[in-house]
């Protein structure tokens, strides 16, 4: 699934001028509680798949509406939540914009910035709370946490895994597995082989997709040569740019489904998701930002709630406050997904459920029934605390 | 003789279709209807169009009309029972959902989901009174036996709020745990019964200093604790006894309403959302959203008797005599 904008635009620390803000300013206000929206989106390069564009502005609309949100809150408390903005296209002004915001006493800032970034801002903002909505990074949850940040976005493993649950469920158990060239599909690969074997796949062939093919020939053409191989059941693609991806369903060898980056595929969030509320989540944002919400836009927006629903049990902001809280099992968080949600005292990831959508269908929703775990089913998903060597609750901030 | 015994016999079948003679009515949220059951046979005996996606359903003082929240029309109906006919329909503000009507049987306050409002429209001149702003998302709805409080609450901003129907005008607001769905005075109204689905709690609230006083919890054996989400909550008229229904458990919780200890947990239908007594008080009815029915619980044995089927989503449900 592609999230990643060509275009962006350079945004320097902008203040947003809508109604919340008002209401942040307002002098009647006990508690200001500040909070910074950090994003650096690398351009990914020319794409083949490219006739439908992705919004250039995912992830900041959804910590807009949650500072509106938190301020419906906060209106009646005396709290007041405002949102500063830096949007910059390296990763060294994104850093150097971060650091001045700390300068004047920020301390809680939604990340939409890949692994590198985050691990930059997370040593530069010591003493401060990150939430990561921008990377899937596995490393992050499992050998290398940071002890600063907590993760609202779904890691890789989580996404492969309630994808492998649901193949199993319908017993499309052997897969062909095409992966792409980046260093990103590389790692939503190795999500998928993990994912496999945790749940019983087989992967009967591997592919690369190079394209350095017959160039006389469109993608859609190579395809079915392309996917020629021993039999499979389902195809998986791990084409996180969407480069390729787009150009295999109906276009494989055997007559069988696609899924992974493209096709089914898993995700934090979708426009398809309406039941438990979500319908008014979704019309709350389409009337804020003129668009569907995407994963980013959801992680973004639960990044914000997360700090606020802290914020209005704890009546405080402090950040080292605000992570213990939320590490601890007393801050159910409701994400419109059917239950609620928390972060996991291991490794800061928010556990969640994954819906499992095509363009313009829900498809089911992960963890399947029937998937048990010990203390959550939700933890069936992703890294489990034996399989991690972090222990954020334990570490110090 | 023969007289006697007959007159006897249409006087005892008479007392027994009394108490049972009564009718439910239950929305069907996907299906744009009303189910009506005859308590009697216990069989949907007739199932009336309705706007779309009804919700909340409430009926006047004399039980001659019923109100229905059509979420996706954004009105409220009012359906005159005798005719089963539409006779009205009120400006509700956007996407009403729940209601409560004043004792006065005029003020009618409706939660607008979608505009963080809630709006008092007079039942009789069908006049907007006032449109009160609350928080994200306002759901449940409820007005105090004695008039004075029209309480909503708000699933975003996790708050009740408490409006002074003199004035119409927001005086309070109690801040309870994740996503609020339902409040419900007890007959003296000096407490408030509101619950919190993401939260998993019930909140019981001393209505003189709106503060909590007890929060609720619930455990089912087998049942995850995330899955016990609490929704519709009714009081026995007696004052001892209270029902939670707790959505996806599929479970109702009796609770002892006196000294808060929960009694027992009833396995009802999938998704149970909200409930109502028959007017003896001799069954409480269950809408259970996902399969499609109601079922029936017995109130002497606290047991569930029967279910019975609906349309899609049953929402709402309601009892004349």
């Amino acid at each position: 699934m592609r999230q990643i904008s060509r275009h962006l635009l350079l945004w320097v620390a902008v203040s947003l001028g809508y109604a919340a803000m008002s209401q942040a300013d307002s002098p009647a206000a006990e508690l200001q509680v500040r909070i910074a929206y950090l994003a650096y989106i690398p351009d990914t390069g020319p794409l083949l798949s490219n006739v439908i564009p992705e919004p250039t502005d995912a992830g900041r609309r959804g910590a807009e509406l949650a500072i509106t949100d938190s301020n419906s809150t906060g209106r009646f408390l005396k709290h007041a939540y405002s949102l500063d903005v830096a949007e910059h296209d390296d990763s060294a002004s994104l850093l150097a914009a971060a650091t001045a915001l700390h300068g004047q006493g920020v301390r809680l800032f939604v990340v939409n910035a890949p692994a590198p970034t985050l691990r930059q801002l997370s040593q530069a903002l010591g003493d401060s709370l990150l939430i990561n909505a921008g990377s899937a990074d596995d490393k992050l949850r499992q050998s290398e946490c940071l002890a600063n940040v907590l993760h609202t976005l779904p890691s890789r493993a989580m996404l492969a895994d309630a994808l492998a649950q649901f193949l199993t469920v319908r017993k499309w158990s052997r897969w062909l597995l095409i992966t792409g060239p980046t260093e990103d599909d590389q790692a939503y690969a190795a999500a998928l082989r993990r994912a496999a074997k945790r749940f019983g796949h087989q992967i009967v062939a591997e592919k690369a997709w190079s394209f350095d093919n017959d160039q006389r020939r469109s993608a859609q053409a190579e395809m079915p040569l392309f996917t020629q191989t021993k039999e499979y059941d389902v195809v998986l693609v791990a084409d996180e740019r969407g480069d390729f991806g787009e150009y295999l369903p109906y276009q494989t060898w055997y007559p069988r489904p696609v899924a992974g980056t493209q096709g089914l595929t898993p995700t934090g969030w979708h426009k398809t998701v309406e039941t438990y509320g979500a319908a008014q989540l979704q019309k709350r944002f389409e009337a804020h930002a003129q668009r569907w919400m995407n994963d980013r836009d959801f992680a973004a927006w639960l990044g914000v709630r997360s700090i606020a629903s802290a914020v209005s049990k704890l009546r405080q902001s402090d950040a080292k406050a605000i992570r213990a809280l939320a590490l601890s099992d007393q801050l159910p968080l409701d994400g419109f997904k059917g239950r609620k949600l928390s972060f996991r005292s291991w490794n800061g990831q928010l556990r969640q459920p994954i819906p499992l959508v095509q363009p313009r269908a829900l498809v089911s929703n992960s963890p399947q029934d029937g998937f048990l775990h010990p203390s959550s089913e939700l933890d069936s998903l992703g890294y489990d605390a034996p399989e991690v060597s972090c222990n954020l609750a334990a570490a110090a901030p | 003789m023969r007289i006697a015994l007959l007159a006897a016999s249409i006087s005892l079948a008479l007392a027994s279709t009394s108490s049972l003679a009564a009718t439910a009515y239950v929305s069907n949220e996907k299906d744009d209807s009303i189910s009506v059951i005859d308590l009697a046979s216990m069989e949907v005996s007739a199932t009336l169009e309705v706007g779309m996606r009804p919700r909340g359903l409430l009926l006047s003082s004399d039980n001659k009309l019923l109100y229905i929240c059509a979420s996706d029309s954004d009105r409220v109906q009012v359906m005159d029972l005798a005719t089963r006919k539409i006779i009205k329909e009120l400006p509700s503000g956007a996407d009403p959902e729940q209601f409560a009507l004043h004792r006065n049987d005029r003020w009618l306050y409706i939660s607008n989901e979608d505009d963080a409002l809630v709006t008092v429209v007079d039942t009789q001149s069908d006049e907007v009174l006032a449109q009160i702003d609350v928080g994200v998302e306002p759901e449940g709805m409820a007005v105090s036996p004695d008039g004075k409080w029209a309480v909503n609450t708000s699933e975003t901003t996790n708050m009740l709020h408490w409006i002074d129907t003199s004035n119409q005008t927001l005086v309070d607001n109690t801040l309870v745990d994740q996503r609020p769905r339902h409040v419900e005075f007890d007959a003296d109204g000096k407490r408030l019964w509101a619950s919190a689905e993401i939260g998993g709690t019930v909140s019981v609230i001393d209505v003189a200093n709106r503060q909590i006083e007890k929060v609720l919890t619930f455990q089912i054996k087998g049942v995850h604790p995330d899955k016990v989400q609490p929704v519709g909550v009714k009081l026995s008229a007696d004052g001892k006894l209270a029902f939670v229904a707790l959505g996806p458990a599929n479970h109702v919780a009796v609770v002892d309403a006196k000294t808060y200890e929960v009694l027992d947990y009833l396995l009802v239908g999938r998704r149970v959302w909200h409930m109502a007594f028959t007017p003896d008080q001799s069954q409480l009815l269950t809408t259970n959203g996902v399969s499609g029915d109601v079922s029936v619980i017995d109130m002497q044995s606290l047991k569930v008797t029967k279910s019975i089927k609906v349309g899609r989503y049953p929402w709402g449900v309601v009892v004349t005599p």
